[in-house]
């Protein structure tokens, strides 16, 4: 558990203890400022960790599987690879942050449509399996056949690792991520694929469809955050401000400075001498910055969910605007969005 | 399953569940807050028969000084959790002084005699009331908790309450913030979630939870919700024509975000004062719009690879 309560504290509409503004303009009543839902014990970096290398692993695995149809054995080895071993480590983070990691494999005792956790496991254990095999076919060249099939099975399933992970946190009573629902997926979708094609510019088979796919997500990822941080309602705040504000703000300078040495490569190569260390120096970069952004994106959404569960006005404010505008007469029902 | 069995009304949930016709029916609390005395003996009964390890506000998340108090009043209990299935509130308020419903039990009066009159305006002059309430898991026709456990722990009893299955629980903890209400907690030391069975092993046995017996002023109800509601009801009429305008039932409408709660509420304030959401609603109401989304986004990934690999073909 490394929630903390917020560094800024914020007003008391009554009861005094009146100090720094967290949230403006929120006159709000609350029992001796108590958060009202309980925030997640999720841990860092467990469970940011899990949605990186989830997200990664997905882009990864496409990436091999369609590199492996069209003849590109680099990309196809360095992308089995990185799906493989970012499925394993995922797992690892998801493991060691349950309080009971023995009891793992309850998670594959049901299937239930109403917990995003137990979809979750069943498109991440079929998942695992496969990349895992088509990275042991790659790296010991036995049964290749089987491994293509495997690789391909694995890329079929990529996509759906990289958007679970946002219904996983938005089907919560946590305001930040709960409110953010129609754009998380999309923050996510973006963020993976960035670091999926990073992935492979760092390994040095980023030409071509993975310098596209990491710019194509790079874009994503910047414009699905923007709109995250201005059009969910009272919790964008969160996602400006705080730690999680900074965390962002880091991102998106090292995702904007990824994109930039990523299209450097090719433009350098263009109109200066070809050199081939430059460009896989410039890649390489390319690639660690557009990870780190997409990590530190994930982290940052994580850490904003964490302080709209610590801080009962994200719970109460909203809720009210909901009950006044009913009272009014709108005849919505409960818990209805306000528009946007 | 049926129309409503992730959201709205939902008269039955043991049925929903597939528990047959034959099974016990629904059983709730009903809280009456305008009668707390604050006692805690809801706690402590819930504590010594559940035999609940001791905890303390720090576990909370409420801080807490060296000697375990909150600095809240006398509430040092901070709140549920995982080790507190029942916790009492104390608010303390300053409100004018005609607020409050006088009612005349024959008792020496603070007043010199007759310069007080009942329910008299007194221009300025506050008092102090003090609120409290006894909390406790709300066991919701629509609980989040349950629809989001991936392993099966969480299940609906065919009391109609929600109850953890100790023994199938891995700790995941999605269940502690997919709560509406901050109820269930993860047990430090133990990794599991846990929370109020309302006394499970006791309804078995034709009992009742051991805080609806151990309360002496009858604040904690426990029956039949049909029967609860209709006292609510009742008791909200009578303070009503008391002159407790300000008494309210919290949790008792199906039609709320929740389907309504089988453990619901007499306030005297606003929810919030309590710490109680005004307008919970159960996340899994958007669950089908966020697959929805969920998949779309997954499908700009699977289209965004194959067309970086269609764009240039070497």
């Amino acid at each position: 558990m490394t929630a903390q309560v917020p560094a800024e504290r914020r007003r008391r509409s009554r009861g005094g203890r009146g100090e720094q503004l967290m949230v403006p303009d929120a006159d709000f009543r609350s029992y001796h400022d108590r958060p009202i839902i309980k925030p997640p014990v999720w841990k860092v970096p467990d469970v940011p960790a899990y949605l990186y290398l989830g997200g990664t692993a997905g882009v990864a695995a496409s990436l091999a599987a369609l590199a492996d149809l069209t003849g590109r054995a680099g990309l196809r080895r360095s992308g089995r690879l990185v799906a493989a071993g970012g499925a394993v480590t995922s797992v690892a983070f998801l493991i060691h942050d349950l309080g009971r990691p023995e009891r793992f494999l309850n998670m594959m005792r049901v299937i239930k449509p109403t917990s995003p956790l137990s979809v979750g496991s069943w498109i991440l254990a079929p998942f695992g399996t496969a990349t895992g095999a088509a990275a042991a076919s790659e790296v010991t060249g036995l049964l290749p056949g089987a491994g293509r099939v495997a690789g391909l099975a694995g890329g079929v399933l990529g996509p759906a690792m990289t958007t679970y992970t946002a219904v996983l946190l938005a089907d919560t009573a946590v305001p930040g991520w709960h409110e953010a629902y129609r754009e998380l997926p999309f923050v996510f979708a973006g963020s993976a694929l960035a670091a999926g094609g990073g992935s492979a510019l760092v390994a040095g088979h980023g030409d071509g469809p993975p310098r596209r796919v990491a710019v194509a997500g790079a874009a994503l990822e910047l414009a699905a955050t923007h709109r995250l941080e201005t059009a969910i309602g009272m919790s964008a705040h969160a996602y400006r401000t705080g730690r999680a504000g900074r965390v962002l703000r880091a991102a998106r300078a090292a995702t904007v400075a990824g994109v930039a040495a990523a299209l450097a490569g090719p433009v350098v190569d263009r109109v200066g001498r070809r050199s081939p260390r430059r460009r896989r120096l410039l890649d390489a970069a390319a690639g660690l910055l557009l990870n780190a952004g997409s990590a530190a994106t994930r982290w940052g959404v994580f850490d904003a969910g964490m302080a709209t569960a610590w801080d009962p006005a994200y719970t109460v404010v909203p809720q009210r605007e909901r009950l006044a505008a009913r009272e009014a007469g709108d005849g919505s029902a409960p818990g209805a969005t306000v528009d946007r | 399953m049926g129309a409503n069995s992730w959201y709205g009304p939902l008269a039955d949930p043991s049925a929903d569940a597939g528990y047959g016709a034959d099974h016990p029916e629904r059983v709730g609390f009903f809280t009456d807050t305008s009668v707390c005395i604050g006692c805690k003996a809801c706690e402590v009964a819930c504590k010594e028969w559940n035999a609940l390890p001791a905890d303390g506000v720090a576990e909370q998340g409420a801080g807490g000084d060296v000697l375990g108090m909150a600095g809240m009043g006398y509430d040092n209990t901070g709140g549920l959790g995982a080790s507190t299935y029942r916790h009492v509130a104390f608010v303390e308020q300053r409100v004018p002084a005609t607020r409050s419903a006088q009612t005349d039990l024959d008792m020496p009066s603070m007043d010199l005699p007759g310069a007080v009159t009942s329910g008299e305006d007194r221009g300025d002059a506050t008092e102090v009331r003090w609120l409290m309430s006894s909390d406790v898991c709300k066991h919701c026709t629509h609980a989040a908790c349950l629809d989001v456990c991936p392993t099966g722990s969480l299940i609906r009893t065919e009391h109609g309450t929600v109850l953890v299955q100790e023994d199938i629980c891995n700790g995941c903890g999605y269940c502690i913030p997919a709560c509406p209400y901050g109820v269930i907690d993860q047990r430090k030391g133990d990794g599991r979630a846990f929370k109020c069975t309302m006394c499970q092993d006791r309804l078995g046995a034709g009992l009742q939870p051991a805080c609806a017996t151990a309360c002496p002023t009858e604040s904690i109800q426990f029956g039949p919700l049909d029967e609860l509601r209709a006292r609510a009801d009742e008791r909200l009429a009578s303070l009503q024509e008391q002159g407790v305008t300000e008494a309210r039932l919290y949790g008792h409408d199906q039609d709320d975000g929740v389907g309504g709660d089988g453990a619901f509420f007499l306030l005297l304030d606003e929810p919030e004062v309590y710490g109680l959401p005004p307008d919970p609603v159960v996340t899994t109401r958007d669950l089908p719009s966020m697959w929805r989304h969920a998949a779309a986004a997954a499908l700009t990934v699977a289209a965004t690879v194959g067309a970086a690999f269609l764009g240039g073909r070497r």
